[in-house]
């Protein structure tokens, strides 16, 4: 059951148009920065399969220049 | 009995996932803004003034902004300045100011009258302190009356306990709960090196590449500071190695997870500095140069009985009698004790042998809170000294403080029963400097240290102590072998003045309660981890009759007839303090910076020495007190040379066997601040961490059949307990360990703990005593 936290760069001038897309994903919340081109996101997924899904999805993400994973808690059931 | 939580736990978990990132982006780009998070909360339109201070909670010492409107502190945040943190928190800063507003404050004295508590004014409680204090000294001689203090003290509270006590009264009936977390750490220090606290500073995490963690779990324990090591990962790809005997989130996040049998790192330690000179890793010039070698006693037991005393005696040896010592530690021959295999101690040695690498170490209570202590950190220095990783940016032995001030106060102010605020009481140079400073006669300060803190509750139980003043601290929850200590204060004939914010345990044993001012509720100053000193200034009013904790000891010492040495104004008394306090550290050793420096920027490193701070000690690039014209200079010790220990392994006080076969250790959890006394009453903490547990490993569960959530019963040869289990979730400890947080004042591990300690620290071992796990 994992959760992640990943500092997300955007390409240049589309940090907008990319908290847009993002906050769309179900299991995706976006914290955006106010003063740097970066957007902080966090993602939930009850499973691998959906996990390895929402993988895929941001990977097709064409504004993401850079995505680094900050933590993953992957959490037991009972959390 | 042990409702799930599920949803908040989630939450709770979502937004420490969040906050990590948010500091790793801070790493990135000092002062970034994350608004909406931050000022979650925040009503529009508040009109709020922010002030400046370092969190209330753990020993990393980040700096807060405090947001208050109309007398109530209503946000908080992390001070973008402040070269600690900058800009951000961990869950419990953030909820901070939280623990300020539980319902159940303490507001109002109270004094125990046949067998019920009865509410007073502070001035008759005060009162009633003095004329107790008196008679029992009239009655039973000075060393009757002690005070048990805190890491959590403000500096001048510890400053004006130790005066009070050592310099009127006379007794150094003086100890701090920091002899349960830190004074290994001292005693470490001070055998290598001759004097204590880190000589690097949390910039050596910016330039290290190689980070070792020996039983410390930092994700949880010094969030921020591992978020740093996370965001230096991602920066500089350096490498981080859990060295633990469970595993954690901080192995989870680390790019080797090592696990070792307990208690077995003094071996693992040997096998590492066996390897660097099997491979020729010494830096043979820095060793010539700057250490010497020497052995101590061994077999020195473990402190378990009454009066048990033990002083070491150093004696010189050669590199070469160093050498054939350390013949049994290969790694060869440890693998099968330490549970680590040969490749995973030789690859550990490789980094702190491999000459480009700059290497930090870092721990917490994994070491210290250790039958073997203070040992286990001589062999960790004996590391860094061998390859000269030391005192240079990067390469750092760096022992971490779990509480605010246990740094500042008790460890630089000295409230443990053989220190004075500058040396110890067994000098009598520095008693003359104390006496003259605290205006004293030097008579009145005893040159014989009396009872550490285990002992001191020994003897209370005895009847050799007869008044105890406990401030900031919860004794009946976190002393060892709790059950004999509770007992032994409840007894006839014992005195008890707590001075706290809220009901706990040791309230419960009290004659008088003092309410006392938290945090930002009076002035005071921290001194954190990496010798920062930081002030914060009083924001908001304390409620009711609710004083400073240095404010009831200015008033009992005035009524006990000091009022020549605590003549200070209330107005500025905690400038005086400092001002006077300041004295006993002048020198390029240890200089504090001046109040105004600390009122008007985020703390200042000591020694701060002509405007400047001392990043790294010992080093002559950077340390103005070197005086030997080397590059480095170890001026602790008179010969101005650090010492590499000979220590053995050698077992712990209880082992593992057939009646008990499981090893205990306990620890912290993160949402909680030790005892959960303050974070329990702030609801988002609580509510995701609600209870404790047994954590046990699953195969060890399986063959039980005990699933998460199942009683389980946990019997030692002190007592039993019975907690529900916890199974693959948070932490796994190794096949046969079990590991139980102390925070759940309803459910006392304490109480079938073991009192065995480091001979040399006399700090107890909580992380290892024998059990008898059973499904109930
Ligand atoms: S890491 Fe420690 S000092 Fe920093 S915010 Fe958290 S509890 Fe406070």
């Amino acid at each position: 059951m994992p959760i992640k936290s990943y500092l997300v760069h955007p390409n240049l001038g589309k940090k907008q148009l990319l908290h847009t897309a993002l906050s769309q994903i179900e299991q995706c919340e976006v914290i955006p920065a106010e003063n740097e081109n970066l957007l902080i996101l966090v993602t939930e997924t009850q499973n691998k399969t959906e996990e390895e899904n929402l993988q895929e999805r941001l990977s097709l993400l064409k504004d993401i220049k850079l995505m680094a994973l900050v933590s993953g808690f992957n959490t037991p059931k009972t959390f | 009995m042990y409702e799930s939580l599920k949803t908040n736990r989630r939450d709770f978990v979502k937004k420490m996932a969040a906050l990590s990132a948010m500091t790793a982006a801070a790493g990135m780009f000092p002062g970034i803004v994350f608004a909406s998070e931050q000022e979650k909360g925040i009503p529009a339109n508040a009109n709020l003034d922010w002030k400046k201070a370092p969190c209330r909670f753990c020993g990393v010492g980040c700096g807060v902004l405090i947001g208050t409107e109309n007398g109530k502190a209503i946000a908080v945040k992390g001070d973008p300045k402040s070269p600690v943190n900058k800009g951000l928190c961990c869950v419990k800063g953030y909820h901070s100011i939280m623990a300020l507003y539980g319902s159940d404050r303490l507001t109002h004295p109270l004094v125990k009258k046949n067998g019920r508590y009865v509410q007073t004014t502070m001035d008759e409680a005060l009162d009633l302190v003095a004329s107790k204090m008196k008679e029992t000294i009239a009655a039973h001689g000075k060393d009757s009356v002690s005070i048990y203090g805190s890491g959590q003290w403000t500096i001048p509270d510890g400053y004006v306990a130790s005066k009070l006590f050592k310099g009127c009264i006379g007794t150094n009936n003086v100890e701090a709960n920091a002899r349960l977390c830190m004074a290994t750490a001292v005693t470490g220090f001070l055998s290598s090196f001759g004097l204590d606290e880190p000589m690097g500073c949390y910039e050596d995490i910016d330039h290290a590449d190689t980070f070792v963690l020996w039983g410390n779990n930092m994700a949880e324990m010094h969030p921020v500071l591992f978020s740093r090591l996370l965001d230096q990962r991602m920066k500089r790809g350096v490498k981080i190695i859990d060295l633990a005997t469970r595993t954690t989130r901080t192995s989870m996040a680390a790019d080797k997870s090592i696990i070792f049998n307990p208690q077995t790192d003094l071996a693992i330690a040997n096998a590492i500095c066996y390897e660097i000179i099997a491979n020729g890793w010494m830096n043979k010039s820095f060793v010539d140069e700057h250490c010497r070698f020497s052995k101590g006693l061994t077999n020195m037991g473990y402190g378990l009985e009454d009066n048990y005393a033990f002083t070491d005696k150093p004696e010189g040896i050669s590199f070469e009698d160093y050498k054939d010592f350390l013949e049994d530690y290969s790694p060869e021959k440890v693998s099968n004790l330490t549970g680590v295999s040969v490749k995973d101690l030789k690859y550990l040695a490789a980094h702190f042998g491999d000459p480009n690498k700059k290497v930090m170490s870092l721990w917490c209570m994994g070491m210290n809170q250790h039958s073997r202590g203070t040992w286990i950190n001589n062999l960790v220095y004996n590391i860094h000294l061998l390859t000269g990783k030391i005192s240079s940016p990067g390469n750092s032995p760096f022992s971490l403080t779990g509480q605010p001030s246990a740094c500042g106060t008790v460890r630089e102010v000295g409230t443990l029963t053989h220190k004075l605020p500058h040396g110890v009481v067994a000098n009598k140079e520095h008693r003359e400097f104390a006496a003259k400073i605290w205006g004293v006669p030097v008579e009145n300060i005893d040159p014989k240290p009396t009872y550490h803190t285990v002992e001191m509750f020994r003897a209370l139980d005895r009847g050799d102590i007869r008044f105890m003043w406990i401030q900031v601290t919860n004794p009946m929850v976190t002393m060892p072998k709790l059950k004999r200590y509770r007992d032994g204060a409840k007894k006839e004939g014992r005195f008890i003045v707590v001075s706290d914010v809220y009901p706990t345990p040791t309230t419960d044993i009290a004659d008088v309660i003092l309410p006392s001012a938290m945090w930002v509720e009076r002035e005071g100053l921290y001194g954190n981890s990496e010798r920062r000193t930081q002030h914060f200034e009083q924001m908001l009013e304390p409620p009711g009759e609710a004083i400073s904790d240095t404010l009831q000891l200015i008033e009992v010492a005035k009524r006990l007839g000091y009022e020549k040495q605590f003549g200070y104004k209330e107005d500025t008394h905690i400038a005086e303090i400092y001002n006077e306090y300041r004295r006993h550290h002048e020198g390029k050793k240890h200089n504090l910076a001046p109040l105004e420096v600390l009122k008007s920027q985020s703390g200042a490193l000591w020694p701060y020495v002509d405007g400047k701070e001392t990043k790294w000690r010992y080093n002559s690039t950077y340390d103005p007190a070197c005086s030997n014209g080397k590059d480095f200079h170890f001026y602790g010790n008179k010969d101005g040379k650090a010492v590499i220990w000979q220590r053995p392994y050698e077992p712990a006080a209880e082992e593992p066997d057939a009646d008990y076969p499981f090893w205990l250790g306990t620890g912290r959890v993160v949402e909680h601040w030790h005892t959960g006394s303050m974070t329990r009453r702030i609801p988002v903490l609580h509510q995701s961490m609600p209870h404790s547990y047994v954590e046990l490993h699953p195969k060890d569960a399986d063959r039980m059949q005990i699933k998460t959530g199942d009683k389980v019963k946990l019997t030692t040869r002190r007592g039993e307990i019975t907690l529900p289990a916890s199974v693959n979730e948070r932490g796994v400890p190794a096949p046969m360990q079990v590991f139980v947080p102390f925070f759940d004042e309803s459910m006392l591990i304490n109480d079938i703990t073991l009192d065995s300690f480091c001979p040399i620290s006399k700090e107890p071992d909580y992380k290892k005593c024998a059990v008898k796990v059973e499904k109930v």
